[in-house]
Formats: C-alpha cells, structure tokens, sequence
C-alpha cells in the first residue's frame, strides 16, 4: 500500500519521504504555473504578502481544463516543471513544502530542496481525467484574468504521487533508469 | 467545380477539435497496450496501466488538460471552390470547438506581452492542394510539454546516416522524461529548413505503427525505436522500456550542400482526428 500524507505538508514528513516511494496526498493544495509564479515572485520582491498561506503549502502545477456543467474540474494533469525553476526556490525559502509536476529540475532547485526540506512529486504526466476524479473541491484564490493559469485552493483526496525528488537530493529519473537498465544487463 | 460553404469547414473543425481532445484514436490505443504487455518493469506497467485506465474514462472529458494549440491541415482538392474566408472559417471552428467543448484555452497573442486569446485561436492551419473535388480536415491539438522537446539541426551530407541517428537519439535523451513518455517521434528529412520541421509534424499525423512504405526508412524507424526503447527513459522517465511507441520517418529530396534533420516529438496522448468532406 502507498503511504498516505496529508497537505498542509511538515517537515517531519517531507524529510522522512524518499525518491521513488509511491505515495497518496489528501488535504488542501494551491494550482500555479508560469505566469502565476511570475506574479507570485514579484510579490516577494516588493515585500507585499502572498495570496495564499506558503508555510508548508504545496504548489500543483496545472492548468485544468474549464469545468463542465456540473462537475468540480476539468481534466487536471501536471505540467512540465523546469519552466517553475526560476521561481520555486524563492518560495521554497518561504515556507513551501511541496512541489507537483513532471520532468527534470534545475540543480538550483534541487539545491534548494536539500537545504529547505521541500520535497518534489511526479504526478503522471497526460492523465489529466484521471486525476481530476481525485479533486474534491476548486476555489479561486486569485489571478482569474489568467484563466486557466489563475490560482486555485484545491481539496484532493488520495491523489497518487511518486516521490522523484527527495530532499537529500535522490532523483529517480536518474535512479529509476539505472535500475532499470542493470536489470535489463543480467537479463 | 464543386461549390463548398466556408461554414462547413468551421462546423467540422469545431466537430474535429472535441473529437480529437477527448477520444484517443484506435491505432495509439492499441500501440499503449501492446507496449504494456511487452513491459518488462514492474515499476513501469504500473504507469502504463494508469495512461490506459486514464484513456478509458471518455464521457466527454479531455484526456489530457493540456488540449494543446490547434494544428489544422486541410487538403483541399483542386476542383472545390471555397466560399467565403476559409482562414476565418477555421478559426471559428476552433474557437467553437474550444468553448463548447471545455477545453483549455492554451494559445498567448505574442510570445512575449503573453497575453491567452481567450479562445485558443489562431489555428495553426496547413495548407495543401491536392487532385479532386474534396476537402479532407485534420486536427491535431498539439501539447506543448512534447513541443518543447523538439528540436531541428543542419546536418552536414558527410554526417550521413550516423549523423542522423546520433541525433535523433540524442534529442530523445536530452527530452528525459519532460515529454510525458512514452512518445511518439516524428522525423523530418531532407527539404529546406521550414519543409524540414513540417515533415517531422507530418509524420505525428501517420498512424502509429504503420511503417514508412521505402523499406530502408522503414527498416531505419525499426531499428531506431529499439535504440530509443533501450536508452532505459521508460514511462514518465522513471525507468523502463517504453520510453517511445513509434518513429515515424518522412523525407524529401534536399540540396547538395544539406541534410536538414528536424525531430518532433509527440506525448503518449498522440491525438490526431480527421473528416473528409
């Protein structure tokens, strides 16, 4: 069974996940992407507050499709990280815990991970609908002229994530491939 | 010469653009599943076993969020005329089938004041005149998670074959696990530089598995996707075989002093739908 953790993350927690566990998130999380990242960071540079509270947050990068009649989401998948890694380690350095999304990150962010405790999770990439189901509740924080892109309060329930990056720095696009490929060499 | 109405054009691609977002076509279901039984790593059928429950859910939900900006080919038959502003009549289409199907609007007016269009027009449409008196419409919706893995070099004749190899692998390497494997790579040959990258988008449109019909090219997509499947990059990049379902190879004569090589690379929601009208 996948271990399950709740957001707001601590890190207690964080610190205790390791790259390639297989985990479930429940709790309150908050939609950002390039453009509200952007925006966020800016905030930090004139001083002015955040528009959601940052102290163990996790941050989902997505952008969903609009919601249909009657249903909480749209399709709701992750998108590519590196384009976030200019800003997460600003965040990171305030409070943030917790980073979802897909593909390879910046040594910066990495270096940042190791020394905040912040953990980075892969959701899969292109399944959009299948994730959504795990969306329970979607409030808008702020930035709606975004669109797709404003920020949203999240409520999930047993999302599946795998831990990529942990916060010693273990990466399992490195050590996922390696194991793969040492078995396949026995073969 | 046949007379068509601009509106029927907008009607289907607004028909195309809900289709193609929210049904995956039948040839890269079948490609995900045969790779999942060909799956040797536990770690990756799991995630393989995810994409296909995620494809399975329809209902009118898009597959993936990211509905992508809207690639329109038409191939229009010498023998029709159009009336009305065909250019228009598939921006309506898309601008329809974007609103009324629920999909994201993903598409900024300038790439850099970046601000969205609020209705994921422009298309980015291809024209083509062809023999006949038809029309046939494609639309891909292409992510640009895959887009941004893309990449085109001028090769020099003398890099020959090897050159072309080196390179295409090396394009799937350095994309790691940002494209959402497992992908589809589409290749251009040959042309001028602009001809290059079309082929390499043209080549996502072929459908997976269907080989390149000169035996050598097809032989060459072979013997590429084992290389590319041996890289070990696997589903999502976590570790595996699947990191690629199909390369798809489309050439065209080139100059004497080139050898354009252009890589397109495709997400495993490899989405393409079509009409003839």
């Amino acid at each position: 069974m996948a271990r399950h953790i709740t957001a707001p993350l601590t890190k207690d927690v964080t610190r205790s996940l390791r790259a390639g566990e297989s985990i479930t998130l429940s709790g309150t999380i908050y939609t950002a992407r390039d453009a509200a990242h952007k925006r966020l960071c800016e905030l930090v540079a004139a001083g002015k507050p955040l528009p959601f509270p940052i102290e163990g947050a996790v941050i989902y990068y997505v952008g969903p499709t609009p919601a249909r009649p009657g249903e909480i989401i749209g399709s709701a998948g992750p998108t590519t990280s590196y384009r976030m890694d200019a800003y997460a380690p600003t965040l990171m350095r305030l409070g943030l815990l917790g980073m979802i999304g897909k593909g390879m990150r910046g040594q910066e962010v990495i270096d940042a991970m190791k020394e905040t405790g912040a953990v980075y999770f892969g959701a899969i990439g292109g399944a959009g609908a299948l994730l959504s189901r795990c969306v329970k509740s979607a409030e808008l924080v702020c930035y709606e002229d975004l669109g797709a892109e404003a920020i949203r309060r999240l409520e999930v329930e047993d999302m599946p994530l795998t831990v990529v990056i942990d916060s010693l720095g273990n990466n399992l696009y490195e050590t996922g491939r390696s194991a793969y490929l040492e078995q396949r060499q026995t073969l | 010469m046949r007379e068509l109405k601009a509106e029927l054009i907008t009607d289907a691609v607004a028909r195309l653009c809900i289709e193609a977002n929210t049904r995956l076509p039948e040839d890269v279901k079948c490609s995900i599943a045969s790779a999942r039984q060909a799956e040797d790593w536990q770690a990756a059928r799991e995630i393989l076993d995810r994409i296909i429950e995620n494809y399975s859910i329809g209902g009118g939900i898009p597959i993936c969020q990211d509905t992508g900006m809207a690639c329109v080919f038409l191939e229009i038959g010498q023998d029709v005329h159009i009336s009305g502003d065909l250019a228009k009549a598939v921006d309506e289409g898309v601008r329809r089938g974007y609103t009324d199907g629920y999909l994201r609007k993903s598409v900024v007016r300038d790439p850099l004041d970046r601000v969205n269009t609020g209705d994921n027009t422009p298309a980015m449409l291809y024209t083509e005149l062809v023999p006949g008196d038809k029309v046939k419409i494609t639309v891909a919706p292409k992510g640009f998670g895959s887009e941004n893995m893309s990449r085109i070099a001028m090769l020099r004749p003398s890099d020959g074959l090897e050159g072309v190899r080196k390179f295409i692998l090396e394009s799937v390497e350095l994309a790691g696990g940002n494209p959402c494997p497992p992908i589809v790579v589409g290749v251009g040959l040959g042309g001028t530089f602009d001809k290059c990258a079309l082929l390499a988008k043209r080549a996502l449109l072929r459908e997976v598995d269907v080989p390149n019909p000169n035996p050598f090219y097809a032989k060459l997509e072979r013997e590429l996707l084992d290389e590319i499947n041996a890289l070990g990059i696997g589903p999502q990049g976590f570790g595996g075989r699947t990191t690629a379902l199909a390369v798809h190879i489309e050439t065209l004569p080139t100059h004497i002093a080139g050898l354009p090589c252009a890589v397109n690379i495709n997400c495993h929601v490899a989405r393409h739908a079509a009409e003839v009208l």
